[in-house]
C-alpha cells in the first residue's frame, strides 16, 4: 500500500492514499516542514518543492502521481550551517519578515537560476509573479535573487 | 512543567527570533525611567510583573534565561529584546537565552500590539537586567574586599583593574531574584551600547530560509491527530442538522465533534480531515443568520446605525476667521480590508489529565487564555496558552479564534495532541476585517490662501474587538456552541492614540478646527485590528484633502504642507523627501506620470514619515502602476537602520496593495472573499522600488515605526493618481475599473 517517491536524493515511503496532496506527505510523513500550506489552490507559492526541476505547487499534487521523479524541498537545498548560494543571500539581504512565504520564493527562484544564472531584476519579478508576499519584503526577495545568481556566478 | 515536549526535530520554544524593525521606544533619560517623586511607579511592564526572577534568571553556567510577554509576529521583537538584556546584563548575546509568551512562564504583558512591546516590555527588561548585573557586582565585590565601582563586566566576567575575577557563575549561588524589582539601577547610557544600535542580523532568518521548524503550523507532537472545522454560510447561522454517520465512516475519522452551531472533525491524517471537512460542510443544514447590507450602499448603511458622537482637537481662534476666501468640502471612503495572512491561522491543542495545552499564535497569549476559560469553562490554572510564531498576521487575524476551535476539538479526544490549520476560506470569510470608513471634510481659506477653518468627521465601527477589549467572550466559536457567550458591546480606543479617529487630529497649525468621531457600536460585518486601525483610512482623507485646498489655493502641495507645519521635525521629513524624489513645483502631471507627496506622524505620537510617490496610468483598462516610492522616516534615535528600513519598506508595500487593489466582497448572501482570487493582492512586477532615508535623531526618544510608512504611501499614491488624471477619486480602492471611469 505504501507509497516511495524520492526527496532530496532519498527514497522514502508514505501510508497515504495516492490522491493525497504531495504537501501533507512531505510535512506529516516525512517531517519536512519547509513547504507550507498557505492556500491549498495553487494560488499563492507558499507550498513550492521542485519536481525534476521544475517549481511545484506541492498542494495540488497527488503524491501517487509522482513515479520515480526527483523531489526537492528547501531542506534539500543547504542547511544553516551550510546554506545554498540563494538561502545565504537572502540571509545577507535580510530578505525576510515574517517568512512563510519564503519557502516557495527560494524554490521558484532556484527554478530560475538554473535556466538563467544571471537574472535580472526584472526576470526574478517576472518569475515570482505567482508568488505572494504579505509583509512587503519584496524589493529585498528580488535583491537576493538577484545577489545569488551574481555570486554563483563567480563560483 | 506538565506540557508534553514538542518532537519535532529538536523544536524549541525559546529560539529567539528576529530584529526587523526595531525602534526602542524607552527614554534615553535613564533618570526619568527611575520613578521620581514620592510614591515611585515601576517602569514600563515591571508595573504589573514586580518579581525579578519573572524577567531574569541566571544559571549554574553564568548564562542568561529571560522571559517576555511579548510574542514574536515577524517584527523581529525577540531579537530586539535580546539584545537589550545582553546590553545590560554584560553578556554575549550568545549567552542569553529569550522565552516567548507562555502563561505557565512569562510576565502577563497584555497583547503585542500597537508599537508598544519595546515601550513596556523592553523597558522593563532593561531596568531588571540593569539591576540583576548590579546584583552580581555587589556579590563579587563583597567577595573581592573591592568597591563595587572599582568592578567592570565583560561577558559575565566582573574583573578589579588589577584582573582579580569572579564570574556570575561563581557569584549565582548568592544571587536572589526571587524579589520585587526597584528600578533604582541605572541602566547604561545610549553612548555606552555595544550590542542595542547595532544592525544586528536577524537571527530567526536562517532558519526560516532553510526549511527548520518555525511556525505553529510545523509542530509535530507524537501521536498527533488532525481537525478541521466547518463554518456557516454566513455570520449567525444555526446548524439545524447534518448527517455524520456516513462522516464517521470515512477513513481515519476519530470524531464528528458538534456543540450547538460550531461543527468539526478530527481524523488521524490531515488529508482525511480535510476531505472529512467536505462531506460535512455537504451535509449541514443551516438555518441562515440576517442578510448583510447591500454592499453598494454599505457606507451609507454603516452611517445610518446609531452611532456615539466624541468631539475632539477642537481649535478656536480667539477672532473666528472671516469668511475671506473659498470653501471645499469632500468625503472619502476606505472599504472592509483583510488581514490576509499568507498561512491561514493554526493552533495545537491537548487535554492532558484534565489540562488543556495550547500552542498559538495569538498576539495575546493571557488575553486568549482568559476566553478560553469561559468558553471551555474550566478553570484558569488548568489552561496554558503557549506562543509559537505564525504567519505574518498585521492584526488580529484568525490566531485567536482557532485557538478556540482547536481546544474544543482536542476537549472530544482527550490525550490526542490536535492541530488545526483553518483552510484559506476559513481565513478569509472568517477572519475580523479592518473596518469600512467615511470621511467628511471641510475647509475654508483665508485671503491669504491659509487654512483658516477645518472641520472632519468620520464614522467607523470599533477597530478592537481582541480578546479581553469587551465584556463576553470575543472568540468565534464561543458565540456559536450550545450555551453560546457573545460579545460585549464594542468600546472605543481613547485619545491620543485613538481607535478609528488614530490620526484624524491634523498636525498642521490650523486656526480652528473640530474633529467629529462617530463611533459606530453596531457592525454588520465582523471587525477588529488592522495595522494602523484608523490611520490609514484618516490620513487618506486628510492628506488628499490637503492637497485638494492647496489646488484651491493655487499652491505647490510640498509648499503649502510646510506653510501649516510649525514642527520642525514634521518638517524635516517632508523636505528630505522632496530632495530625495527631487520634487519640483508646479510640474505638470501626465498619465505616463503623476505624482504626490504626503506626511504623517503616526498616532501623533511615533515615527514622522513623509512619502512621495510616481505613478503611471494605463488609458485603456484604467490600471495604475507605482513604479517608485520616496520615504523619508524620523524615529528619533535610529537603533536599527536596516531593521527600521524594512518595516518603512513593507509597510509601503503592503499599503500600495491595500489602496490599489484591496476589498472585502460581500453580497447579502455572505462573505464572496474566499481566496486569492477574489481578494487580490500586490504581486511582484507590479511592487514599486522604495528609496527610504532616515533622520537620525541621537539625542531624541526612539519612536515606534512599524506602522508609521501605511497611512502617508496611500495619501501619496492617491495625490499622485489626481496628479496625472486631473481627477480626485476619494473612494478605495483606486483600482482599474474605478479609474478607467473617472478617465471617461
Amino acid at each position: 500500500m505504501a507509497i516511495t517517491i524520492k526527496v532530496n536524493g532519498v527514497s522514502r515511503t508514505s501510508p497515504a492514499e495516492p490522491d493525497t496532496p504531495l504537501l501533507y506527505v512531505l510535512r506529516n510523513d516525512l517531517f519536512l516542514a519547509g513547504a507550507k500550506f498557505g492556500c491549498g489552490l495553487a494560488q499563492c507559492g507558499a507550498c513550492t518543492v521542485l519536481v525534476d526541476g521544475k517549481a511545484t505547487r506541492s498542494c495540488v499534487t497527488p503524491v501517487g502521481s509522482l513515479g520515480n521523479a526527483e523531489i526537492t524541498t528547501i531542506e534539500g537545498l543547504g542547511t544553516i550551517e551550510k546554506p545554498h548560494a540563494l538561502q545565504k543571500a537572502f540571509i545577507d539581504e535580510q530578505a525576510a519578515q515574517c517568512g512563510y512565504c519564503i519557502n516557495g520564493m527560494i524554490m521558484k527562484a532556484k527554478e530560475l537560476l538554473d535556466q538563467k544564472p544571471q537574472p535580472t531584476d526584472t526576470d526574478v519579478r517576472e518569475a515570482l509573479a505567482g508568488h505572494l508576499c504579505r509583509c512587503g519584503t519584496h524589493n529585498r526577495i528580488v535583491a537576493a535573487v538577484v545577489r545569488a545568481g551574481k555570486e554563483m556566478g563567480r563560483i | 512543567m506538565n506540557a508534553p515536549t514538542l518532537t519535532r526535530r529538536g523544536f524549541t520554544q525559546g529560539l529567539a527570533a528576529g530584529l526587523g524593525g526595531i525602534t526602542l521606544a524607552f527614554s534615553l533619560d535613564p533618570a526619568e525611567l527611575m520613578g521620581q517623586g514620592t510614591t515611585p511607579r515601576l517602569p514600563g511592564s515591571l508595573v504589573n510583573n514586580k518579581m525579578l526572577d519573572a524577567w531574569v534568571r541566571i544559571g549554574g553556567d553564568g548564562n542568561a534565561t529571560i522571559h517576555t510577554g511579548k510574542v514574536e509576529l515577524g517584527q523581529g521583537i525577540l531579537t530586539a529584546l535580546w539584545q537589550i538584556a545582553a546590553e545590560e546584563l554584560d553578556l554575549a548575546p550568545s549567552r542569553v537565552m529569550i522565552f516567548s509568551a507562555d502563561t505557565a512562564l512569562s510576565p502577563n504583558e497584555g497583547q503585542t500590539a500597537g508599537s508598544q512591546s519595546i515601550e513596556n516590555s523592553g523597558t522593563a527588561l532593561r531596568m531588571a537586567c540593569a539591576e540583576v548585573r548590579s546584583m552580581l557586582v555587589d556579590i563579587a565585590a563583597a567577595k573581592l574586599g573591592v568597591p563595587a565601582n572599582s568592578l567592570t563586566v565583560t561577558d559575565g566576567v566582573i574583573m578589579t583593574a588589577d584582573r582579580l575575577k569572579v564570574t556570575y557563575a561563581e557569584a549565582v549561588a548568592q544571587l536572589d531574584l526571587n524579589r520585587e524589582a526597584t528600578a533604582k539601577v541605572p541602566p547604561k547610557p545610549a553612548s555606552a551600547h555595544k550590542i542595542v544600535g547595532q544592525s544586528v542580523p536577524r537571527l530567526d532568518i536562517p532558519g526560516k530560509v532553510t526549511g527548520r521548524i518555525t511556525y505553529v503550523q510545523d509542530i509535530f507532537e507524537a501521536g498527533m491527530v488532525h481537525g478541521r472545522v466547518v463554518r456557516p454560510p454566513r455570520y449567525g447561522s444555526t446548524l439545524e442538522s447534518v448527517d455524520d454517520a456516513a462522516v464517521r465512516s470515512m477513513p481515519g475519522v476519530i470524531k464528528v465533534v458538534r456543540d450547538g452551531s460550531f461543527l468539526g472533525v478530527v481524523a488521524e491524517r490531515e488529508e482525511q480531515a480535510i476531505k472529512a471537512r467536505e462531506a460535512l460542510a455537504k451535509s449541514a443544514k443551516w438555518k441562515l443568520g440576517p442578510e448583510l447590507p447591500d454592499p453598494a450602499n454599505i457606507h451609507a448603511h454603516l452611517k445610518s446605525l446609531p452611532s456615539k458622537d466624541e468631539v475632539i482637537g477642537v481649535k478656536q481662534a480667539p477672532a473666528l476667521a472671516s469668511a475671506g476666501g473659498r470653501s471645499h468640502e469632500a468625503t472619502y471612503t476606505k472599504p472592509y480590508l483583510a488581514h490576509g495572512s499568507i498561512g491561514p491561522s493554526c493552533a495545537v491543542a491537548t487535554l492532558l489529565n484534565g489540562r488543556m495545552i495550547v500552542w498559538t499564535h495569538s498576539q495575546g497569549v493571557f488575553p486568549l487564555r482568559n476566553e478560553l476559560v469561559k468558553a471551555l469553562k474550566m478553570p484558569a490554572k488548568d489552561v496554558r496558552c503557549i506562543h509559537v510564531e505564525g504567519s505574518g498576521c498585521y492584526g488580529q487575524n484568525g490566531a485567536d479564534d482557532v485557538a478556540l476551535d482547536a481546544a474544543l476539538l482536542a476537549r472530544a479526544v482527550p490525550d490526542k495532541p490536535v492541530r488545526l490549520q483553518w483552510m484559506r476560506d476559513d481565513e478569509f470569510a472568517w477572519e475580523p476585517y479592518g473596518a469600512a470608513m467615511s470621511m467628511s471634510v471641510k475647509a475654508s481659506l483665508n485671503a491669504d490662501g491659509q487654512i483658516a477653518d477645518w472641520q472632519y468627521e468620520l464614522w467607523s465601527n470599533t477597530h478592537s474587538m481582541r480578546p479581553e477589549s469587551t465584556d463576553g467572550t470575543n472568540v468565534l466559536a464561543a458565540w456559536y456552541m450550545a450555551e453560546p457567550q457573545p460579545h460585549g458591546a464594542p468600546r472605543g480606543i481613547p485619545q491620543p492614540a485613538g481607535g478609528g479617529d488614530r490620526n484624524s487630529i491634523p498636525l498642521y497649525d490650523f486656526p480652528n478646527q473640530k474633529v467629529v468621531h462617530h463611533f459606530i457600536p453596531d457592525m454588520p460585518i465582523r471587525v477588529s485590528a488592522l495595522r494602523t486601525l484608523g490611520a490609514y483610512a484618516n490620513v487618506f482623507a486628510i492628506e488628499s484633502f490637503i492637497d485638494e485646498m492647496a489646488l484651491l489655493a493655487k499652491a505647490d502641495p510640498v509648499a503649502f504642507r510646510l506653510a501649516h507645519l510649525k514642527d520642525p521635525r514634521a518638517k524635516a521629513v517632508i523636505e528630505k523627501v522632496a530632495a530625495m524624489a527631487n520634487w519640483k513645483a508646479g510640474e505638470a502631471g501626465s498619465l505616463a506620470r503623476g505624482r504626490g507627496v504626503s506626511f504623517a506622524k503616526y498616532k501623533n505620537l511615533a515615527t514622522y514619515v513623509a512619502v512621495i510617490a510616481d505613478v503611471e496610468i494605463d488609458r485603456s483598462s484604467g490600471k495604475v502602476r507605482v513604479p517608485q516610492v520616496w520615504a523619508a522616516a524620523d524615529s528619533g534615535l535610529v537603533i536599527n537602520p536596516d531593521g527600521l528600513k524594512n518595516q518603512i519598506e513593507g509597510g509601503i508595500i503592503q499599503s500600495a496593495s491595500w489602496t490599489l487593489y484591496e476589498q472585502v466582497r460581500f453580497d447579502k448572501s455572505g462573505i464572496k472573499s474566499m481566496d486569492w482570487a477574489s481578494y487580490p493582492i500586490m504581486r511582484m512586477p507590479d511592487v514599486p522600488k522604495v528609496t527610504v532615508e532616515l533622520i537620525n535623531r541621537p539625542n531624541e526618544r526612539p519612536l515606534g515605526a512599524g506602522e508609521g510608512s501605511q497611512g502617508p504611501a496611500v495619501a501619496a499614491i492617491a495625490n499622485a493618481v489626481a496628479h496625472a488624471t486631473g481627477k480626485r477619486l476619494r473612494d478605495l480602492p483606486l483600482d482599474a475599473g474605478r479609474v478607467k471611469t473617472a478617465l471617461g
